[in-house]
């Protein structure tokens, strides 16, 4: 019955499938496969040059000939004929499995998936059990109670095959039950079965569909294999029970053997081919949103292009003296690009023409909101930028040697001996397979070259710097047993164990609760302190940049707007966007009016929504 | 740990006794009519019932079960009703055979998947492109197929393998190597291409975690970190999809030692069942589970020092 309402969707989506499939080039070859395959199974009494299971003595084993297209088997029938009446009983067979597999599966998901419950619990142990044996010697202990009869073989293996639809749709209701609109629905008083016959019968459809190409394969493979054992009914052709001839034969007649084989490989490869290319549809008519991105990618880096030629404004070095902790250049970075190569061989252009300085001891902030390319420029010069980005032009000069154009395994020496850096979101940072201590010591003595031991004691006193109160147990636990602010801990220990000359550190306080961001600003700026670091503070607030920062480069779009001294920015800012940010603080900042008054709202609007981007 | 591990073994023995439970209600459920078949469609009524008397089949299953039970759990599964023999021996005779082809398909299969799957996630382009879909046809073509065309290439025609039989692997290793390494292949086929496809696809997703960047900030190689950490978290899901394809290749073995004729669990598993001979039938379906809970337990310890939280929960 529910496999009825399965065959039933609505009219308009089911042709749109099949419409799309034969679009599809693999889709529209397997569909026509099966139904060559399907058809001559059903004309096979036309077709048929011979009775299927007319033995003769004088055509044993005969080769090829007019009579016999394909020759006869070892007991004179006709090999043609059998290929074509085998497919009758073959697809059948498989039929009845599929049939029963979708009834017992789609039912028992449905109802253990919308219900729950005992029934929930129960036919999740069953569907585990049915699956911890292996599909053909629970067969072969049915063949040897209930005798060789293909087509009760064929319900067991429909049964011991349900588990496959029990999950798929188990995990769909489950997935669907919560939704609003089931909800919906079922306040404005629909019967359960109206609920699950309209909205969670059209979310199963698909995969049930897809799964059931690849059922159907397994189905007439097993067949196969059993009649093949010699264990199914020998009054009737099989593809299996022709196989089994012919192996027996093989020496004799090594052609015997092929036809089955050849009718068998093509069919269960067209199905498994189907299922693939009705997955793809489905994705791809499910993907529309990637190509928006694209085209707002696109614009994005027209934008970028136009406006490249615009000159930052840069605000004078502060007078000499003022600060004294300020050292000669670390790291200067000109006319730096970056790209990521688009599939159809262009590039989007995400960084451009940026450049940037600092100084030995000195912490230089990079402002700006997301996707202002802050983050593609800090992974740049560590060269570490997602799959697809490159460094397009431009110069990474850091201590002397262009960091641009090193090659990855001196790269390798740079990363965490000489530059280091500290990670936005802490816990999805570190690995959650190895203990806080083993990722501490890996990196450590892999750039150090130090022993396990010497590893271990500077690991500990790392964490005892950073404050963590217990630092043998934080050692010893995985990442998922500590909290958020002493993962953060644990990565800034790791970024400073091989004492860098340049730290980058990409919003280290964005993901904390505000209490931990202050404890761990300060932390940084201790460490900064001590090791005479040079630092980029990768931010988007400018609260955090007043607090910590010598420097500061704003970034909008891709490009450089401002840099300059902070407190010259502070007092002096000339460009529009840095105005608006600094703007954006809202400590100091006079009490907003009431929302009735419309004006101040208005002008803040803006600025709002540019500080509060990332979450 | 120890309380992680007890509480598999627990469920391991629970699956054990359940799955020999309901296949011995379901295999003799039918007393009767076994005895019937034993004895030939042309017996007399009284010829079954003596048959049925004398294999113990009159009396109230339960009873049977019960004396079944108590007698497996000394190791004693009875005797096979046509031959005599004694099914336990029979059974752990051919074990070595079976053992030989699934774990071997399993260890090769595992290594060379990983192999594969790690180029095609590193790499992608067309390398990927190749690995898909060269599996989509190792996963559609029935292993059996493969194991037919196995032996008519490179038995029959090349003639670099013999195409039949067995020596064990104490007698002789070369032997023993070179009797199983084309029904190993036959099995191993599809079992890659499923569990390629897994672990590329778990591969893809470590590679995209956060941690890998972070690593690799500290000085550590792309390499080091994807063999060392990327593939230690993509391994969950690899064993998992590996226990349910251990399965898979218990199954197939059946029909690949059939083709290869190695007396395994498989051969005398196919006899047995078209004999009727059920206490056999259910020595191999004690044995197979028995297989089936012992590697699920491996692979449960497995992903306990895979990931550590598999072993607090």
């Amino acid at each position: 019955m529910i496999d009825t309402s399965i065959a039933l969707p609505t009219q308009a989506d089911k042709v749109s499938l099949f419409r799309k499939l034969l679009t599809n080039p693999t889709g529209a070859a397997s569909m026509l496969v099966l139904a060559l395959v399907a058809l001559a199974a059903v004309l096979a009494p036309v077709l048929a040059t011979h009775d299927p299971s007319l033995a003769s003595l004088q055509s044993v084993l005969a080769k090829s000939s007019p009579d016999h297209v394909l020759g006869a088997d070892s007991a004179g029938r006709d090999v043609f004929s059998r290929l074509l009446f085998a497919g009758q009983f073959s697809l059948a067979g498989a039929l009845l499995a599929l049939v029963v597999a979708v009834a017992i599966g789609v039912t028992g998901g449905l109802v253990a998936g919308y219900y729950g419950g005992w029934f929930d619990s129960m036919s999740s142990w069953l569907t585990g059990l049915l699956m911890a044996m292996p599909g053909i010697v629970i067969l072969l202990a049915a063949r040897a109670v209930v005798g060789p009869s293909m087509w009760l073989s064929m319900m067991i293996f429909g049964v011991l095959l349900s588990p496959a639809y029990f999950r798929l749709v188990y995990a769909c209701v489950t997935a669907v039950r919560n939704e609003l609109y089931v909800d919906a629905a079922r306040v404005s008083g629909l019967s359960d079965f109206r609920i699950i016959g309209r909205h969670i019968l059209t979310v199963v459809r698909a995969p049930v569909i897809i799964q059931s190409a690849m059922v159907l394969g397994i189905a007439i493979a097993i067949q196969a294999g059993l009649e093949f054992l010699g264990l199914g009914d020998l009054n009737i052709p099989t593809w299996g029970s022709m196989l089994n001839d012919g192996f027996i034969n093989l020496y004799k007649a090594p052609t015997l053997v092929l036809w089955p084989s050849l009718v068998l490989g093509v069919v269960c490869i067209a199905l498994t081919l189907l299922a693939n290319a009705m997955r793809d549809e489905l994705e791809r008519s499910r993907g529309p949103v990637k190509r928006r991105r694209k085209g707002a990618a696109a614009v994005d880096s027209a934008e970028a292009a136009a406006k490249r030629g615009e000159p930052a404004v840069v605000h004078p070095e502060a007078p000499a003296g003022e600060d004294n902790t300020v050292g000669e250049i670390l790291l200067a970075v000109t006319d730096l690009g970056v790209g990521y190569d688009q599939p159809d061989g262009s590039t989007t252009h995400v960084v451009n023409h940026v450049g940037l300085t600092v100084r030995r001891g000195e912490v230089h902030g990079l402002v700006g909101e997301s996707g202002s390319g802050k983050t593609q420029t800090a992974f740049s010069i560590l060269r570490l930028l997602p799959q697809g980005g490159r460094v397009t032009g431009g110069s990474i000069i850091f201590d002397g040697t262009d960091l641009a154009r090193l090659s990855e395994k001196d790269m390798t020496k740079v990363r965490g001996k000489r530059i280091a850096y500290i990670p936005q979101e802490p816990m999805s940072n570190l690995d959650a397979a190895f203990t806080i201590g083993s990722q501490l010591m890996e990196p450590m003595r892999v750039c150090l070259g130090i022993s396990k031991a010497e590893a271990r004691k500077r690991a500990l006193a790392l964490l005892a710097k950073v404050g963590i109160p217990n630092p043998q147990r934080t050692f010893n636990a995985y990442p998922h047993e500590i909290s958020g602010g002493m993962a953060q801990r644990v990565l800034i220990a790791g970024a400073v164990s091989c004492e860098p000359d340049l730290l980058i550190a990409d919003e280290p306080t964005t993901a904390l609760d505000v209490t931990v961001q202050a404890e761990v600003l300060d932390l940084l700026r201790e460490l900064q302190d001590e090791l005479k670091m040079g630092v980029i503070l990768v931010t988007h607030n400018f609260g955090v940049v007043a607090d910590l920062c010598d420097r500061v480069t704003v970034m909008q779009t891709g490009r450089v707007v401002e840099t300059g001294p902070v407190r010259t920015i502070f007092k002096n800012a000339r460009h529009p966007y840095t105005k608006r940010l600094l703007e954006a603080i809202l400590e100091d900042a006079p009490p907003r009016g009431p929302l009735s008054t419309g004006a101040p709202l208005a002008s803040s609007a803006p600025l709002t929504s540019l500080t509060g981007v990332k979450p | 740990m120890y309380r992680f591990v007890l509480r598999r073994l627990l469920s391991g023995v629970l699956l054990l006794f359940v799955i020999t439970t309901v296949a011995y209600l379901l295999l003799y459920a039918g007393g009767g009519d076994i005895a019937r078949r034993i004895v030939g469609p042309t017996a007399s009524q009284a010829q079954v019932t003596l048959k049925a008397s004398q294999l113990g089949l009159n009396r109230p299953l339960v009873v049977q079960y019960w004396d079944w039970l108590t007698h497996a759990l000394t190791g004693d599964l009875g005797r096979s009703w046509f031959n005599g023999q004694l099914v336990a021996t029979g059974v752990t005779s051919r074990l070595s055979v079976t053992l030989s082809l699934v774990l071997g398909a399993t260890i090769i299969a595992a290594v060379i998947s990983v192999v594969i799957a790690v180029l095609a996630a590193v790499r992608r382009g067309w390398v990927d492109r190749v690995v898909q879909f060269v599996g989509v046809l190792g996963f559609a073509i029935p292993g059996f197929l493969i194991a037919l065309g196995l032996v008519s290439l490179f038995a029959l025609n090349l003639k670099w393998f013999k195409a039949t039989g067995y020596v064990p692997i104490t007698t002789s290793f070369g032997g023993w190597a070179a009797t199983v390494t084309l029904p190993i292949i036959a099995l191993s086929i599809g079992c890659i291409a499923s569990v390629v496809q897994q672990v590329r696809g778990s591969l893809i997703d470590a590679l995209r975690q956060d941690y890998v960047r972070t690593l690799r900030a500290r000085g550590l190689t792309f390499n080091r970190v994807v063999y060392r950490h990327v593939l230690r978290n993509a391994g969950g899901p690899a064993l998992a999809v590996l226990a349910v394809q251990f399965i898979g290749l218990l199954g197939g073995a059946v029909i690949v030692e059939q083709i290869f004729a190695l007396p395994g669990l498989g051969q005398i598993a196919v006899a047995a069942t078209s004999q009727g001979d059920i206490p056999v039938v259910m020595g191999v379906v004690v044995a197979t589970a028995a297989i089936v809970v012992i590697v699920n337990l491996i692979i449960d310890l497995a992903q306990g020092w895979l990931n550590p939280k598999v072993r607090l929960s």
